[in-house]
């Protein structure tokens, strides 16, 4: 029941919220947004103190993996809307009936990925994603974001049209397997009578497939322009939570190629990605001049680490579960941040913005731990994350992957260094005053700040268990 | 060969046939044509290709052909339309060549479902004209600079796709091939209305110019 309320609730509010008389985003628009939300959440932690039961012939139900990712989406949508509150104080989106509704749409749309067992189902809820986030990046109507969503559109849509391929060749590799069609645990429990070579291009498809909503390099091309021009509480919602739903896609066929013993194709192929990521990311933050698109690329680093840990497999597969829980949350505060400076200033370009320490202090203040907590220096999560990660490597025999990964990981920090600091820091433009910040502007960077610091220093033992069982599940192990 | 055979093989080799229509046309009507009769074929495809006719098969009939082959054509025919461009002017791969790297494609899908194993009851043609018809909507894609001509090679892809489904059809239930037909009918609505604004604003449909956002 729960199950079906948890996609059922934001579809209806996404209803309720078109429906609504009026044009503008007035109060019963955010109310519709903010409580439902909430609801969502509040469902979400009664998963973790009572399982739901599997419902709907197994097609919905909350494994470990998928419970991960639905806590990353609804902590970090709730606070979003928290955020969206004071953002719509200060702007308002063209299309206000849209803007609330899309949202919604969004929460509905990335909860059936995370619960869906039934991988057709799985593809429905990423490809609706794909669409319920088209009007929110093109909310300004211009040139620029214009080019930005058709970007989007094109690319994301090829590549969610070859993880649809990925899945008939799946559903062909089954052939008169026993089990049900498409179902993951039917899939896993009877993996080694799936047919090899199918399940091979099966496994192919849909990893490029799912890695192009991903914004794995080389499919990453659409990745800075989207984030540079969507809103930046849009790009959040995409950087923390629709790319660790795009990354579950790729998780749930690696649990499949994993119980059928194809882990020696699988691994060099994820790895392969994951480094490709981690220097286009490199190469790219290396002299950049605008924090989103520098957000980006972040992320685009942050993905492939993702693929890395499920390549080496052992404790990095733990590591890339927790990983995904900090990433998810830190692009989410570092994007509200970003949100911030580009209400006070109109831009996020390094040459509109010196010396935010002086004219935002509280979000400057997020900005430069945010830039420690996403290059994965202690106390922050990440750090504990992406040193897992790199264990990983060694235990998998890569010494030589984990050099290259960490000298990466060193260009990369001092990419973003070098432009955060130059924003941060410095004297402000003659005339530009200190900017009142709003609470509602606020309060969701800093709950996640705390997060990602506490999960750095202590895991607790509920959340240990539920990221070891998800590892096992990828054929790893707890650390 | 008996004629219950030979009819979803004509379906099939006039599905080919239309793939080659629209890479060697200039006139973008001429392409939304062909892409319009690519999805009543598509749709008489699971009638003919089953053995008795099911209310499950009669539906996805008539879903495909209202939809690939009545309104996003219709609505593709529209957006032409108001925008006023008629023809594919400079491709970045010219009319000859994406012909012949169509035919390359079609030797390529038909060697690589030579090496595929063999899927149980279904017609054997099936596979090598969907992996063409993929590949063939992906040079059609990325070889063309309308924004127009790009819909129509990304459901061309699409289309390929929905063939190789067929083969599938056991193994995915009804209600899940509704949500695929929605996810794309939807997918296409907003890349018209997309298509419609940057008519409006570069006063062209030509995607090349979508160049103000690099690094």
């Amino acid at each position: 029941m729960r199950l079906l309320a948890l996609w059922i609730l934001p579809l209806l509010g996404a209803g309720l919220a078109l429906a609504l008389p009026t044009h503008r985003i007035g109060p019963a628009r955010i109310g519709t947004l903010v409580a439902v939300a909430a609801a969502h959440l509040v469902l979400v932690v009664t998963l973790w103190i009572v399982p739901a039961a599997p419902t709907l012939g197994g097609w919905f139900a909350s494994d470990a993996l998928g419970l991960v990712v639905l806590t990353l989406v609804s902590v970090l949508f709730f606070l979003t809307s928290l955020y969206t509150v004071g953002y719509l104080q200060r702007e308002r989106p063209r299309g206000g009936r849209v803007f609330v509704s899309a949202l919604l749409g969004f929460l509905a749309a990335t909860t059936v990925v995370t619960l869906s067992q039934h991988l057709a189902l799985l593809w429905v809820g990423m490809e609706a994603t794909t669409l319920t986030v088209a009007p929110l990046i093109f909310h300004r109507h211009d040139r620029r974001s214009l080019e930005a969503v058709w970007k989007y559109l094109l690319i994301s849509s090829v590549g969610i049209a070859l993880a649809l391929l990925g899945t008939f060749f799946l559903a062909a590799a089954q052939g008169d397997a026993p089990g049900r069609a498409l179902i993951l645990s039917d899939l896993i429990a009877h993996a080694h009578a799936l047919h090899p070579a199918w399940l091979r291009g099966a496994f192919l498809f849909l990893l490029v497939g799912f890695g192009t909503k991903m914004g794995l390099a080389p499919m990453h091309t659409w990745k800075p322009d989207t984030y540079g021009e969507a809103p930046a509480l849009v790009g959040g919602l995409m950087a923390g939570a629709l790319t660790s739903c795009a990354f579950l896609g790729v998780a749930r066929i690696t649990e499949v190629m994993m119980a059928a013993g194809l882990a020696l194709f699988v691994q060099p192929i994820l790895i392969g990605f994951g480094l490709l990521s981690l220097l286009v990311a490199a190469t790219f933050v290396i002299g950049q001049r605008d924090l989103k698109r520098l957000l980006a690329y972040s992320s685009v680093e942050h993905m492939g680490l993702l693929v890395l840990g499920l390549g080496f497999g052992g404790i990095g597969a733990y590591g890339s579960v927790l990983h995904l829980l900090n990433n998810g949350l830190s692009k989410g505060w570092l994007f509200l941040v970003a949100g911030n400076i580009v209400l006070a200033t109109g831009s996020s370009a390094a040459a509109d913005n010196r010396g935010l320490l002086r004219t935002l202090p509280v979000s400057a203040t997020l900005l430069v731990l945010g830039l420690f907590a996403v290059t994965g220096s202690p106390p922050f999560g990440l750090f504990l994350s992406e040193f897992t990660i790199l264990r990983g490597a060694i235990a998998a025999g890569h010494p030589w992957i984990a050099v290259v990964m960490l000298l990466l990981l060193s260009v990369i920090f001092i990419g973003m260094a070098a432009l955060i600091l130059e924003m941060a820091l410095g004297t402000p433009a003659p005339g530009t005053e200190r900017v009142r910040e709003s609470p509602w502007l606020l309060i969701g960077p800093i709950v996640l700040l705390l997060i990602v610091g506490m999960l750095g220093v202590y895991i607790p033992s509920a959340l240990n268990t539920v990221l070891t069982q998800a590892a096992v599940s990828l054929g790893g192990v707890a650390p | 060969m008996q004629t219950s055979q030979m009819i979803p093989q004509l379906v099939l080799l006039l599905i080919v046939l239309s793939n080659f229509a629209v890479l060697g046309t200039t006139r973008l009507s001429t392409c939304i044509r062909a892409l319009a009769v690519q999805g009543v074929l598509l749709g008489i495809l699971p009638v003919v290709l089953a053995s008795h006719l099911s209310l499950h098969i009669a539906a996805l009939a008539i879903g495909t052909v209202a939809i690939k082959a009545g309104i996003l054509p219709w609505f593709l025919a529209w957006a032409i339309r108001e925008a006023a461009v008629r023809r594919e002017i400079e491709p970045i791969v010219g009319f000859i060549g994406s012909l012949v790297l169509g035919a390359l494609a079609l030797v390529l899908a038909f060697a690589i479902a030579a090496h595929l194993p063999p899927l149980t009851s279904s017609e054997s043609l099936l596979v090598p004209v969907s992996l063409s018809t993929v590949m063939i909507g992906f040079i059609v894609l990325t070889s063309r600079r309308k924004a127009v001509t790009q819909v129509v090679g990304y459901l061309m892809l699409e289309n390929g796709i929905y063939l190789f489904g067929l083969t599938q059809a056991a193994s995915v239930p009804f209600l899940l091939e509704l949500g695929v037909l929605l996810d794309v009918f939807v997918g296409v609505f907003i890349m018209g209305i997309v298509v419609f604004h940057i008519n409006r604003e570069f006063d062209s449909l030509d995607s090349a110019r979508l160049t103000e956002l690099s690094d």
